[in-house]
């Protein structure tokens, strides 16, 4: 049985905690490959995968819903909206602007330099004991218990303006939630849509202003 | 992961008192018997995929078979008759042979790396719906609290697939096909969720165990007989799903008297095949998410559970193993029979415009769904008034279980109230008299709640 | 041969590469839509660490509602950003931002 080993050894590990490192890798990985990459539409293909991966760790984090609302509207919409947005915009097949080398040179020099100070600053901070590591396990009911990865019902719950641990109390008033913002995103994103249809909308005003261009140089 | 899933231990699976997990459990005990632990779960792990993977892939065949089988009989001629026997059943079998030993092909002017891994996309993607579809009680490869939420958001990941070979076989019939799918997928996908959420937010949980195992008893308690609201989303998810996996009268992405054979017209050999495998998987999990939601899941709805099931189950180990196959099969069947319309759809209505499918959603499917959304949100107000109970609010009971108000939704869960799935229409009758009774007070209706759920069968 | 748990600091080296990759690729590529896609990893990486915090530390919940109203408001900005890069494909017929240089003095 010895070379059945290495596989099962492999499922055990990615079912016991190794999916987790799977995913980060294939964010990274994907994620320099977005920058690597010339054609725009493969950039967006690495960017799939990369946000993809992402929303694998949201779900490793216990985070399920902004998983799915990553891969619903990011990864379904979003991006659907980009490639759609490089259909539109192709003036010929596989359309690459390239960037010269040196600024790929300079820009990879300032980015492991901005990485190295992101990393130094973050990994320098105690964060374990900065306070209790129990706040998210402690909210909430739900018929999965929040610890393995239902917060739904405490997003909505923040989201209506009422925290979890106000609603088995006497307090008249509930704790201020984010039903405002998001009332108000929402009105946003409506705002931005139709801005957006309003601003790609299909006008021939290039011969307009080309004639009044030529008018005025007549003139 | 820290998640309770199929590899976890079974302390930390009790813990959880995650049903879900149980088949899964069950297996991983059984081999835990014989060797190390840690394989165990490996194995288990792996026997769960390969009969999940078993299931897409042996689908497809069978759907591909009756597909041909359908269009004979609408029109008027037999189908494949010769390969495997009289009806010709290996007929598929016979072309994906075929198929195999064809050349994998890559045009000169296509974007290889992109053209090679697309089909991929959308097969992965298409699978991975299959993750949170519930086949039976506690059978269920993923029981995420989200499970609609999530098969939604990654069944729109398909259409990635679909633009993406579009756009990199460098062919302009792809690039239509391509580009008609964007447009299409990303405007169905809006009235597509809002019809889901519409059976969501009359039972209050996005889980689809929960979803399904509230539909228990009689076909009465389906959801798509539980208001006007319901019955008419139920056909209006049906009408966009059919679009979300474009089939006709939608398939404007691959429009063969058009468009050659849309995004895969460049496509051979088993890359080709894996789009079918994909188009036909997807049909049965649309089909599987409606019947989840709305056509009562693996319930039968003729009282089969109370009858035969449940004193199966109740005796453990193969019993409950039987019962669940039942369970499974009564729900593939009612999958299937959504396939079979899809099907006889395609080949009885002729194909729409691209402008008449983006009018048919925008202009018409979205305001109604919109509609029912409000209307289900307005219901239980509404039946108050009249009958001073509100079936709606088991998800404000749900919020409410910390205060100790009672969950309307325990009646529905076999395992806290056994008494209350499958009441008889004579239980439901006396059930509707006995809530004549009893005040409009919500903590009273609360203290009857067996009461409530009884009634809530005639409605 | 259980993997060793993720912490913290494993999410952050995560999200720090995604927010450099997205700065480097808005600074050097010259497709808008390339930029636009160098906006969305840097957005993505700031989410990853709002979820990240949100689960390991006392913040609770309010990282997974900011990192929701990160993901709905990057749907928002992408809409209005094409529709820029589409109106300016309209009247240049490039989307190269190097071209773009007509308010120059």
């Amino acid at each position: 049985m010895s070379w059945l080993s290495a596989p099962i050894d492999a499922v055990a590990w990615l079912f016991q905690g190794g999916a987790v490192y799977v995913f980060a890798l294939m964010a990274v990985a994907c994620a320099v490959a977005v920058v690597v990459s010339q054609n725009v539409v493969r950039m967006a293909f690495w960017l799939i995968l990369s946000l993809a991966a992402t929303a694998g760790l949201f779900f490793s984090l216990n985070a399920d819903f902004v998983g799915a609302a990553q891969l619903l509207i990011y990864v379904g919409g979003t991006l659907v909206l980009l490639i759609f947005g490089v259909m539109l915009t192709a003036s010929g097949p596989f359309l690459q602007i390239k960037s010269r080398p040196g600024e790929m040179v300079l820009g990879g020099v300032v980015g492991l330099v901005l990485l190295g100070l992101i990393l130094s600053s973050a990994i320098s901070v105690d964060w374990a004991n900065r306070g209790p590591r129990s706040a998210a396990e402690t909210v909430g009911v739900g018929f999965n218990t929040p610890s393995s990865g239902n917060t739904t019902r405490e997003l909505g719950l923040k989201f209506l303006g009422a925290n979890p641990k106000d609603l088995g109390s006497s307090r008249s008033t509930l704790s201020p939630g984010f039903l405002l913002p998001f009332e108000i995103v929402s009105v946003h994103l409506l705002v931005v849509l139709i801005g957006a249809a309003y601003l790609a909308r299909t006008k021939r005003r290039r011969d307009t202003a080309n004639s009044e261009a030529s008018n005025l140089s007549a003139s | 992961m820290p998640r309770v899933g199929i590899g976890s231990p079974l302390s930390e699976v009790e813990n959880a008192g995650m049903s879900s997990v149980l088949a899964a459990a069950s297996i991983a005990e059984l081999l835990a018997q014989y060797i190390d632990s840690t394989w165990a779960y490996a194995l288990a792990a792996l026997i769960h995929a390969a009969l999940v993977l078993g299931f897409f892939g042996v689908a497809p065949l069978v759907y591909i078979w009756l597909e041909r089988k359908v269009a004979g009989r609408i029109q008027d001629r037999l189908g494949p008759t010769r390969v495997g026997g009289k009806f010709g059943w290996l007929q598929t079998l016979a072309d994906g042979i075929k198929l195999i030993q064809k050349e994998d092909l890559c045009p000169e002017a296509a974007d290889r790396m992109l053209f090679r891994v697309s089909p991929y996309l959308v097969f992965v993607s298409s699978f991975a719906a299959f993750l949170v579809l519930p086949w039976a009680d506690g059978w269920i490869a993923q029981d995420l609290d989200i499970g609609i939420f999530f098969i939604l958001a990654i069944m729109s990941l398909e259409v990635m697939g679909v633009i993406l070979a579009g756009y990199s076989s460098g062919s302009k019939w792809s690039l239509f096909g391509g580009m008609r799918e964007a447009a299409q997928v990303v405007s169905y996908e809006i009235p597509m969720a809002i019809c889901a959420l519409v059976p969501v937010t009359a039972l209050g949980t996005l889980s689809m165990a929960e979803i399904s195992r509230m539909q228990g008893g009689t076909f009465l308690n389906w959801m798509v007989l539980h208001d006007p609201f319901c019955f008419i989303a139920f056909f209006v998810y049906f009408t966009v799903a059919t679009a979300s996996v474009k089939r006709a009268p939608f398939d404007l992405a691959e429009a063969e008297s058009e468009l050659v054979a849309g995004f895969h017209t460049e496509y051979s050999g088993i890359r080709w095949s894996y789009f079918f495998m994909a188009e036909y998987a997807s049909m049965f999990a649309v089909s599987g998410i409606a019947t989840a939601l709305f056509l009562g899941g693996w319930h039968s709805g003729i009282g089969l559970e109370k009858a035969v099931l449940e004193p199966l189950r109740a005796r453990g180990g193969a019993g409950f193993l039987m019962s669940n196959i039942i369970a499974a099969s009564i729900f593939i069947t009612k999958g299937c029979l959504l396939v079979f319309v899809q099907m006889w759809v395609r080949w009885t209505l002729p194909r729409l415009r691209i402008d008449q499918v983006m009018t048919t959603c925008l202009k018409y499917l979205l305001p109604i769904s919109c509609f029912l959304f409000l209307g289900i949100t307005v219901w239980p107000l509404l039946i108050h008034q009249f009958t001073g109970r509100t079936t709606l609010l088991d998800s404000v009971n749900v919020l409410g279980s910390e205060l100790g108000v009672p969950m309307a939704n325990q009646a529905f869960r076999p395992e806290l109230v056994p008494a209350a799935n499958g009441e008889s229409a004579e239980a439901a009758e006396k059930g509707a008299e006995a809530k004549a009774e009893i005040q409009p007070d919500a903590e009273q209706a609360g203290q009857n709640r067996d009461a409530v759920q009884e009634g809530q069968v005639q409605s | 041969m259980l993997a060793p748990a993720a912490d913290l600091n494993m999410y952050l080296f995560v999200a720090a590469v995604l927010f450099v990759c997205g700065v480097v690729c808005m600074a050097t590529k010259r497709n808008a839509i390339g930029i636009l896609m160098g906006v969305e990893l840097v957005l993505n990486g700031a989410n990853l660490n709002f979820v990240a915090f949100a689960r390991h530390t006392p913040l609770g919940m309010d990282g997974q509602v900011f990192s929701l109203f990160v993901i709905v408001l990057a749907a928002a900005e992408a809409a209005i950003a094409l529709a820029i890069a589409l109106n300016f494909y309209n009247n240049h017929l490039t989307i190269d931002v190097d071209r773009a240089d007509e308010l120059k003095g």
